[in-house]
């Protein structure tokens, strides 16, 4: 264990000169304390409450480093892009913005939208590591390591006609590659800003891709964040995802899993300010070994905010999922409204949840509820539907898919909407 | 058309259909009755292919086939329909995306081509005119919300899309007002043609006075305590089902 943990301090020592911030900037601080912070905790045990149910520990079995740059054919990258979306196009290879793959086209005064590598550093200093606590191993080697990923910065009053689509491309044929994208996304007051994030593999060796994205809501802004994750069951997917709300903003986040032989997903909304909304939608679809880990946390600090929380599982194979939802309602967040459910169905017998809702309470004039059920195929429903004449397949294709409607119901985007549609029904077969 | 040999059924052990026998022919319309918990709904049950009943002995033979070798969708498919006594409600699945995915693969089946949604709507407008369906119950999710009679009507409605060769209608009566009853019983008299066939399993002479049946079966216990024509459901009526089982001793 130790020796794991030293071969990552090593890179640390060999990269540090080619990482934003030099030795003197307050980056190059961030770095240095978040690699003391990584060297003191380690990957997370599930003796660690928040990682009870996900063992990291197959991570060790690996050797994981920094691929080197690959020049990747166009055409890679072509195959991901979402038909019919208007998309700015970011591609990340092995969580190194690819300039070459990239199409962005020109964009008004004030905004960037591009790699996190090339940003300003006054902009990092106000930013970096501000809206994310480095609590565990995988935060701290995320903040030490990363070495790009994208940065959007959408100012005041502006808003950003076309979709972002940030492809993930990660994988490597000759080793086990450390792919560790750090994204910074800032959106201005009054702002609206669309992302979809898709994450896909491009080879079989293992891969540990360990990346958080920060955001930052201005006053009176709408942000609305896509995630498909579909790598192959050779990549380890640790996430954090946390957004923090000015005032009256308006944030979605939308996830759906489908790929990776362990994923973790760390999302977190801060409702920071007055009448602001968070929305967070989630379906996950695991198979064969595949474990899912969706922990969330709606932080509830101030007055008159309301979520909504919505998670749908299903499981088959000898697949884990885990939920965890955490909402805090703070003294001060009198008259919050706060909901959330989450649900999963158990295909097979070995398929297996853990879910706990947590909802700690601390203001007294608030509505909150939670529920959860787990529970098999509708068997009735099942045999409704042959007796019309549909056959079993896909008569457990169509009732998989009502399960998951009420997700689907919270894509407006319809271009967005009938892709992912397309993909998930897809994949319930 | 329908011929069950000495049908023996168990459900978790339990014996339920002990020997019944019975045949339909085309054409022809028989109304099952008999108290709560003798093994009308296990019969229809058996007949439209649920799991969880297991046939000791006998047989079903359906067109000349073996009927329990067939799964459920392919019993649909050759033409049985069970209006069931408790539809089921199905969150997230549309009444008519549903009845147009389930008229198709019968149409497929049958070596008829699909229907597009233009054809469908068309075919449906008509159908639903003649149950008094409303259209806003189509972009519903499947019985979800429905009331009691809107279930039973849905069901109707789906016999009418569906146009199967042989109908088993589980207590479509119950739960309805007299009008819908009416409606119910002129959206079976319509599908009855020298083709098909209908079973129907009631508890009440109301029905068959508008469905009027060509024979009568008393099922007791698991089994056809008397068969007879339409006026026995009116003695049954007056008598009570304890007539019969005297009848059944002596
Ligand atoms: N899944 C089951 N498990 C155990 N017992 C069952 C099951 N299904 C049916 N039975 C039993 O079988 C018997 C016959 O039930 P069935 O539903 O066929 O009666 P029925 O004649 O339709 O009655 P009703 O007029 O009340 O609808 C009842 O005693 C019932 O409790
Ligand atoms: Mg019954």
């Amino acid at each position: 264990m130790e020796n794991i943990i030293e071969k990552y301090l090593t890179q640390f020592r060999e990269s540090t000169e080619s990482l934003n911030g030099n030795s003197v900037s307050g980056i190059h601080k961030l770095r240095t304390n978040a690699i003391e912070k990584f060297h003191e905790l380690g990957f997370p045990t599930t003796k660690n409450e928040d990682w009870k149910y996900t063992n990291v520990s197959v991570l060790n079995n690996f050797h994981f480093r920094k691929s080197p740059v690959q020049n990747l054919d166009k055409s890679l990258a072509e195959k991901y892009k979402i038909p019919g979306l208007d998309a700015e196009l970011i591609v990340i290879v092995n969580g190194i913005f690819s300039h070459e793959l990239s199409e962005i086209s020109s964009q008004p005064d004030g905004v960037v939208i591009g790699s996190l590598k090339s940003a300003e550093n006054d902009l990092l200093n106000a930013h970096l590591g501000k809206y994310s606590e480095i609590n565990n191993g995988f935060t701290a080697l995320n903040t030490a390591l990363a070495g790009d990923g994208v940065l959007i910065y959408v100012p005041d009053n502006t808003v950003l006609k076309k979709t972002v689509h940030i492809i993930y491309l990660s994988g490597d044929d000759n080793l086990n590659a450390l792919v560790q994208p750090r994204n910074l996304i800032i959106a201005g007051e009054n702002s609206r800003l669309n992302i979809i994030e898709t994450y896909h593999s491009i080879y079989g060796n293992e891969t540990l891709l360990n990346s958080v994205t920060e955001i930052k809501c201005g006053r009176n802004s709408g942000v609305k964040l896509y995630r498909l994750q579909s790598e192959n069951n050779q990549t380890f997917h640790i996430n954090l995802t946390e957004a923090h709300l000015e005032e009256a903003c308006n944030y979605s986040h939308y996830s759906v899993t489908l790929g990776g032989r362990l994923v973790r997903n760390d999302t977190n909304i801060v409702l920071d300010a007055e009448n602001s909304t968070g929305n967070l939608y989630g379906l996950y679809l695991t198979e064969e070994n595949q474990h899912v880990d969706n922990h969330t946390l709606i932080d509830h600090r101030k007055p008159h905010c309301q979520s909504n929380e919505l998670y749908k599982g299903i499981l088959s194979g000898k697949s884990h999922g885990v939920f965890n939802g955490k909402v805090f309602v703070r003294k001060d967040a009198q008259k919050t409204n706060a909901y959330q459910s989450n649900k999963a169905i158990l295909l097979s017998d070995d398929a297996k949840i853990d879910t706990k809702p947590q909802l700690e309470i601390f203001a007294d004039d608030v509505k909150c509820s939670h529920g959860a059920a787990i529970g098999q195929l509708d068997e009735q429903a099942l045999f409704y539907l042959r007796s019309r004449g549909i056959d079993e397949a896909n008569a457990r294709k169509i009732l998989l898919r009502a399960f998951a409607n009420d997700v689907f119901e919270k894509i407006e985007d319809e271009v967005i909407h009938n892709w992912l549609n397309e993909i998930v029904t897809e994949r319930l077969k | 058309m329908l011929k069950i040999n000495d049908l023996f059924v168990s459900v978790e052990e339990k014996e339920i259909l002990k020997g019944v026998s019975l045949e339909v022919n085309k054409g022809e319309v028989h109304a099952i009755m008999g108290p709560n918990g003798s093994g009308k709904s296990t019969l229809a049950n058996v007949i439209a292919g649920k799991d969880g009943y297991e046939v000791t002995s006998g047989e079903i033979i359906y067109e000349g086939k073996d009927l329990l070798d067939m799964d459920p969708e392919e019993r649909a498919r050759e033409g049985v329909f069970l209006a069931f006594q408790y539809p089921v409600e199905i969150p997230g699945v549309s009444n008519a995306t549903f009845l147009k995915t389930a008229l198709n693969e019968i149409r497929k089946y049958r070596g008829e081509a699909e229907l597009d949604s233009r054809e469908f709507l068309q075919y449906m407008r008509e159908k639903m005119k003649l149950i008094g369906i409303d259209e806003s119950m189509l972009s519903r999710s499947v019985n979800q919300g429905f009331s009691g009679g809107e279930k039973k009507r849905n069901e109707i409605f789906q016999l009418q899309m569906l146009q199967p060769k042989l109908a088993v209608l589980d207590e479509t009566d119950s739960g309805l007002d007299i009008d819908a009853l009416k409606i119910v019983a002129n959206g079976v008299n319509t599908f009855r043609s020298a083709d098909n066939a209908v079973i129907v399993v009631t508890h009440y002479q109301r029905l068959l006075n508008y469905i009027i049946p060509d024979f009568v079966h008393v099922l007791v216990d698991g089994k056809i305590a008397r068969s007879g024509g339409k006026e026995l459901a009116l003695e049954l009526e007056e008598k009570g089902y304890e007539w019969v089982k005297e009848g059944e001793a002596v």
